[in-house]
């Protein structure tokens, strides 16, 4: 296997441009929304709001601002399939499309999906919907195709100021810890990586440097597999089915008068 | 701002709706028909095998349609088989951990079974002439053998759809173990209310049925216990239910699907003859709304 690839993506570098956003469209030759009509959020600038089936990358514009609006913040994130080391949609997907690449990175094979959707709810990041052309689950392939040729992906490609950083995980790990330290000693406290460390999910191969909250920026603070209830919620459907067939049997028992082996049948 | 009361409250709804909400009503009805049929097919007496044959008339039926409305959900409705063999290299494709695979070949075996059954019944009742499946017909080994594989598959494909919803990452639904739990006692109040009601219609008057009467009782009372420990166990999340869909869940479910058909069971003069198919019919529509509740309550999170 190849050396594990990714994404680092420094959000305090962002300036919410999306050309990410329309790279990641053209590489992908993903749709237009609602076919090419422009549709306004109404209440942000941010108008693709979410990633989905035909949105691989979404720059989320989040507005902190007091109620008088006299002060204020924008944090800007250029947001993304993680590529978990430990992937909920891998583990879920009965059809065995989604696949793990030479490169460390999960892949939705298109023509396997089948639309069951089982994947959109095990993903704890939201990341996967349906495209409403194809009918099957979509995400970022981390730009699949220009890897196995040696390119970088689209969207890093287009990033005009690093803020998406493409790379070996190893190298871009040791990067964004010297930027987390640089930021420390320039004053900004805050800022931490979500995701370099094997806690979340066994690691995510999209990290992220983040100067608030995870959920601030929409991301879960402890997401999880979704198997992790695979033994209490077998063991209690057994227990249901014990507990109901006992009760059958305990009504329906008709000891003696049963039918035997050779009887007639009424 | 920005307090959530579990990390599942970041994932995406994955669109099931009507056809999935249907599909749990009636993969509930042929699970639990076919396995209070096997019930009353092992441990009951001869003249109850026509309450038994009724279980496996609704189960076969009920499980067709299941598949037909879990294939119809599919995003591509003819790859419905890529659940079952691997598309890329043709070999069976199968993941124990992964509730939707684990499923998918539960309701293609218990298919058969039922399928099986439903064909022993109806030579039973000599609607069907076949010599060499009369095999099936109770008794004989054989019957016995497909009773209980079957039974064992009804069990499974009655509840395991609880479990798949607990296999996400959603909230509500992954935020409890006990759905597994509460669709197999569900389907069990379900079906024992439908084949109540049809034995009602056909003026059944076997020893069965009082038995059936009875275990419904049972299953009605566990249903609400398991009901209030799903509450319970959800926690904080619980006020996800705060809205709309709690008040469905509370007059749909428990007052119009439990408590009136306990009141019923408990003041059999209210409704003189129809007491008993007031409760089931109560019942039928609860069972219904609590899917309903469960499916589309967590997705508008």
């Amino acid at each position: 296997m190849a050396e594990p690839m990714g994404f680092y993506t420094d959000t305090t570098v962002c300036i919410g441009c999306k050309a990410c956003e329309v790279a990641c469209k053209e590489w992908n030759q993903l749709p237009s929304t609602n076919g090419g009509v422009n549709t306004l959020s109404g209440d942000s600038y941010d108008n693709t709001r979410r990633l989905d089936g035909i949105h691989w990358r979404h720059v989320k514009f989040i507005e902190q601002f007091t109620d008088t609006r006299q002060d204020g913040r924008w944090l800007l994130m250029s947001d993304v399939c993680k590529h978990c080391v430990q992937a909920p949609c891998l583990e879920v997907c009965p059809t065995g499309a989604i696949t793990r690449t030479e490169f460390d990175t999960v892949v939705i094979q298109s023509d396997a999906c089948n639309g069951c959707r089982d994947c959109i709810s095990a993903c704890p990041f939201g990341v996967i919907e349906v495209n409403p052309v194809s009918g099957t689950a979509q995400k970022c392939t981390l730009c699949y195709d220009r890897l196995q040729v040696g390119m970088e992906p689209a969207c890093s490609k287009a990033c005009p100021t690093q803020s998406i950083q493409f790379g070996k995980i190893s190298d871009l790990r040791d990067r964004a810890q010297k930027r987390v330290e640089q930021l420390q000693q320039a004053g900004e406290k805050r800022a931490y990586l979500y995701g370099a460390d094997d806690k979340i999910l066994g690691g995510l191969n999209s990290f992220y440097l983040l100067v608030d909250k995870p959920e601030v920026y929409g991301l879960p603070p402890d997401p999880k597999m979704p198997t992790r209830n695979l033994a209490s919620a077998s063991l209690f459907h057994v227990f249901g089915a014990v507990v109901v067939g006992l009760m059958g049997l305990i009504n329906f028992r008709n000891r003696g008068a049963r039918l035997d082996d050779g009887e007639e049948r009424p | 701002m920005n307090t959530y009361p579990s990390s599942t409250f970041f994932s995406a709804p994955p669109e099931w709706g009507w056809l999935i909400v249907l599909y749990f009503f009636f993969g509930g009805l042929a699970g639990g028909c076919y396995f209070l049929a096997v019930l009353i097919d092992l441990f009951g007496r001869p003249e109850d095998r026509p309450l038994a044959r009724l279980g496996y008339y609704i189960a076969f039926p009920c499980i067709v349609v299941s598949a037909l409305l879990l294939t119809l959900d599919l995003g591509r409705p003819l790859r419905f088989w890529h659940m079952l063999i691997e598309s890329n290299t043709y070999q069976p494709m199968f993941k124990y951990w992964s509730p939707m695979s684990v499923g998918s070949w539960a309701i293609l075996i218990f298919g058969i079974f039922s399928l099986i059954s439903f064909i022993g019944a109806l030579i039973e009742d000599n609607r069907f002439d076949w010599r060499a499946g009369r095999r099936i017909r109770r008794p004989g080994v054989l019957s016995k053998l497909i009773a209980l594989l079957g039974g064992f598959f009804a069990f499974f494909v009655a509840g395991y759809t609880g479990v798949l919803l607990s296999i996400t990452n959603r909230p509500i639904w992954s935020d409890t173990p006990l759905l597994g739990m509460l669709f197999i006692v569900s389907a069990a109040s379900i079906s024992a209310a439908l084949m109540l009601l049809l034995a009602h219609r056909s003026r059944f008057r076997m020893p069965a049925i009082a038995a059936l009467q009875r275990m419904f009782g049972w299953v009605g009372i566990l249903e609400f216990i398991v009901l209030i420990a799903v509450l319970i166990s959800l926690g904080p999340v619980a006020r996800a239910w705060l809205n709309a869909w709690g008040l469905l869940l509370f007059f749909g479910v428990i007052l119009i699907g439990m408590l009136i058909p306990f009141a019923l069971s408990w003041r059999r003069d209210w409704l003189g003859d129809l007491n008993r198919a007031t409760a089931a019919a109560l019942v039928l529509v609860g069972g219904f709304i609590l899917r309903l509740v469960i499916v589309f309550s967590a997705q508008g999170v």
